[in-house]
């Protein structure tokens, strides 16, 4: 019962075609590129951080331009390197793992998985795109402002954040537009989610039963749901925040705090507030990044096996029990915030109830994979790799969700090592593989399979080189957030500094493999046919890449299950899901 | 974006059935009236915990503020009724009279908008700041005024909403539908409204 089918005609200028583009596609390249802008800035950090942790004496030539009170003579100051930790971990957690395996896939292929020619509302669409890069805009201001980005990092734990100037650099003018950058962030990621949940529900193809829709079709649903909540939540946290920088309320400031000398005017808030808020936002956020990963994966590893997984309904609903279970463990990053100690506990139980469908779905993706003849492709790599992360990174979560523990771990490496591969390099994984994957048919060219299997093996083994050891250093006692180890008790650890930090240059400089294969293949690779990978679901049904309208102003209907592969009887190894073909047992979903 | 008439919908036939037998837009009010559920959720959990992590949290209201509220919570519910009264006409296609009920409902919205700034000048006038107020914790203040103004930006964005809606209505440009949506998001600002009294006006009635 929608009328809000594709309204918009084929675009005619190169303005309206590619830069306010209605189209869905478009808007999804778009997506992609403004995160692959966001992650080679973030990594470039990231190396800088390393750069000054094992080197603290060494000057980065030219760094002084970028901030001159940050890095003068291009030495970098505990203060900046705070600033480049914020901006790295902003970078990476908005623009990057919630743009890219969310935004930029979902916007692409959700509606071509389920049979749509858009987007339900393709301006809506665009003005998501369009408010994110203004927030993405916003937020690289603050490196250009006198004091320079902020220091209190991604999560801009109060009262650091809320007090403004005193509390120390970047803490002025920076931080504020933090909080604006993010402010606006959250708008777009709802204008997303109303979208998606609206397109899934109401333009799906005759045929295109709820069930039959491919596991990355669910995943994005179930995502956008997750979003629609949990940045509804972060907007009034960052507009409270925004209040307590420049109306003088103190939502997040308690009385009597004495900060550079001066008492602070404010009275009456509790910076565990900010906590509890952004927290409530931010865990659901960890599965706004990792469950389109998750679609993405098992959609490819179920080409590549050329069987489905063992269950699809089971894969669903492990989905939906995390994202349900998501909104009630926040406060288990808060287990040292002086929360009250009963509460620690009773967030403890959910977060270790959460590991259930987790797990549940780790053994299905392997038990899945047990006995099948896996086609080694650079995608299917990837999504190997993508639950080799999960489970490593997983695995560490059973220690730290218990208070016991945690009162140890808490601001270490070991959680740093924790949430970067559970989060961050398994959803980029998800990202790689997803690109190594479909990029054949966004550009209607295809990727170089060596290039990227290559690309492969130097990232995974470059990342367990990079993160395995930040648990040991964790478990040593190494916290985290410091700039400089070299004075103190942790000297000894040096040597495993090093160590990660040189694995970190060669890891980030193997992906200029990844954006040569892309920026060539994009030009000159070999023309992509239609279903390169033979397989099932509707994108795979269009040219490469698709028409404006993606079925060319036929209505596909839908006759299969998604995943109708190794079907018995069929003539071929695999039925698409727009195939009248019939057998006579089809794979049940 | 979505077109107005559709005499015949050609969706049905070449699309699997919505799960939910309402029009797309309407989902999307649906939906932004969750995720603006939550986000007014956050606010009043914020007051909450302050006002219960406050040893001095002061208690200011006389009885002729407590007047005022429910003199303004009652337009606000006359408003709901007037607004369904609206959504009525419309489905039977009585143009004249739904606009009408429409208009009435945008100036139910307005008096309301009118009589709370009016709260707010008198507020204003007894020293009550963002930062301050003359009687205790100064998130007093900062809590009131956040609340009860996002609030107010929702009704003012009502009123605008439904004025255009109710003229585009009566040009014939828009349909029923229009005015179902716009009435849904109007019962939820007044639903809102129902959270906010007894919050933030009962609970800081003066003790006698």
């Amino acid at each position: 019962m929608s009328e809000a089918a594709a309204q918009h005609g084929p675009p005619q200028s190169f303005i309206w075609k590619y830069v306010f583009s209605l189209d869905h596609k478009i808007i999804g390249l778009q997506y992609y590129a403004l995160a692959l802008v966001a992650v080679f800035i973030g990594m470039f950090l990231s190396w800088l951080m390393r750069f000054h942790l094992v080197w603290p004496n060494a000057a980065i030539p030219g760094l002084q331009l970028l901030s001159k009170n940050g890095a003068p003579d291009g030495l970098i100051t505990p203060e900046y390197y705070l600033s480049l930790l914020t901006m790295h971990g902003t970078l990476m957690v908005f623009f990057v793992l919630t743009n890219a395996p969310f935004a930029a896939f979902g916007n692409y292929f959700l509606p071509i998985q389920i049979g749509a020619e858009d987007m339900a509302f393709p301006r809506f669409n665009m003005m998501s795109f369009w408010t994110t890069f203004v927030a993405f805009v916003v937020l690289l201001a603050a490196f250009v402002v006198p004091d320079g980005p902020p220091i209190s990092g991604w999560t801009a734990y109060a009262p650091l954040s809320a007090i403004g100037k005193d509390a120390g650099p970047g803490l002025g003018m920076g931080q504020n537009l933090w909080g604006i950058s993010i402010a606006i962030f959250c708008i777009a990621s709802l204008l997303g989610s109303l979208n998606f949940i609206a397109t899934t529900l109401d333009l799906r193809a005759k045929g295109m039963t709820l069930m039959r829709m491919p596991i990355s079709t669910w995943a994005w649903f179930i995502t956008s749901c997750i979003a629609l909540l949990a940045f509804a939540v972060l907007l009034p946290a960052c507009l409270l925040l925004i209040l307590d920088r420049v109306a003088g309320t103190s939502f997040f400031i308690p009385a009597g705090l004495v900060v550079s000398d001066r008492l602070q005017p404010h009275s009456g808030g509790s910076p565990l507030l900010w906590q509890h808020l952004f927290w409530f936002f931010g865990h659901p956020e960890v599965y706004i990044a990792i469950l389109p990963a998750m679609g993405i994966v098992s959609h490819i590893l179920i080409n590549s096996m050329r069987k489905p997984l063992l269950s699809h309904k089971v894969v669903i609903g492990s989905m939906m029990a995390i994202g349900f279970l998501s909104y009630m463990v926040w406060g288990h990053h808060m287990f040292l915030s002086g929360m009250n100690p009963f509460s620690a506990l009773v967030f403890s139980f959910p977060t270790l109830m959460i590991t259930i469908p987790a797990t549940i779905l780790a053994l299905i993706w392997l038990g899945s994979l047990y006995g099948s003849r896996l086609q080694i492709t650079a995608a299917s790599l990837f999504a190997l790799g993508f639950i080799s992360m999960f489970v490593s990174g997983g695995v560490s979560g059973f220690f730290l969700a218990q208070p016991a523990i945690d009162i140890y771990l808490h601001a270490t490496y070991f959680v740093v090592g924790h949430f970067h591969l559970v989060m961050g390099v398994a959803a980029i994984f998800g990202i790689f593989a997803g690109t190594y994957f479909w990029m054949p048919k966004m550009t209607g060219r295809m990727m170089n399979e060596t290039l990227g299997k290559i690309h492969f093996w130097l990232t995974f083994v470059g990342t367990y080189c990079i993160f395995m050891p930040f648990h040991y250093l964790g478990l040593a006692g190494n916290v985290r957030r410091y700039s400089s180890f070299v004075d103190d008790f942790m000297a000894p650890l040096m040597p495993v500094h090093k160590f990660i930090t040189i694995a970190a240059l060669c890891t980030g400089a193997a992906q200029l493999i990844f954006l040569y294969n892309l920026v060539h293949s994009r030009f000159w690779g070999p023309v992509a046919p239609e279903n390169p990978w033979n397989a099932t679901s509707l994108e795979w049904t269009i040219p490469s890449p698709p028409p404006w309208n993606n079925f060319g102003g036929i209505h596909p209907v839908v006759y299969h299950d998604p995943y109708q592969y190794s079907v018995e009887g069929a003539k071929e190894d695999f039925i698409m899901q727009n195939s009248p073909e019939q057998v006579e047992t089809p794979i049940p979903s | 974006m979505s077109q107005a008439n559709l005499a015949v919908d050609p969706h049905a036939a070449v699309m699997e059935e919505s799960l939910f037998a309402i029009p797309s837009s309407k989902l999307v009010m649906w939906l932004f009236i969750i995720s603006d559920a939550v986000t007014f959720a956050a606010f009043l959990f914020a007051y909450g915990y302050i006002r219960n992590a406050s040893v001095d949290w002061p208690t200011p209201f006389e009885s002729a503020s407590i007047w005022n509220a429910l003199l303004m919570t009652f337009i606000l519910v006359t408003s709901s009724l007037t607004v369904l009264f609206a959504v009525r006409a419309a489905q039977n296609d009585d143009r004249a009279a739904a606009f009408k009920w429409t208009m009435i409902t945008a100036a139910g919205g307005a008096l309301f908008a009118i009589l709370h700034l009016r709260e707010w000048s008198s507020l204003i006038g007894q020293g009550v700041r963002l930062f301050q107020n003359p009687w205790g914790s100064p998130m007093f203040g900062a809590t009131f005024f956040t609340i009860t103004g996002l609030h107010m930006l929702h009704v003012i964005g009502g009123v605008i909403a439904l004025t255009v809606v109710a003229l585009t209505y009566k040009a014939g440009r828009y349909s029923a539908k229009h005015i179902e949506i716009w009435a849904l998001y109007w019962h939820f600002v007044d639903i809102v409204w129902m959270f906010v009294v007894p919050l933030l006006y009962l609970m800081n009635m003066k003790r006698s």
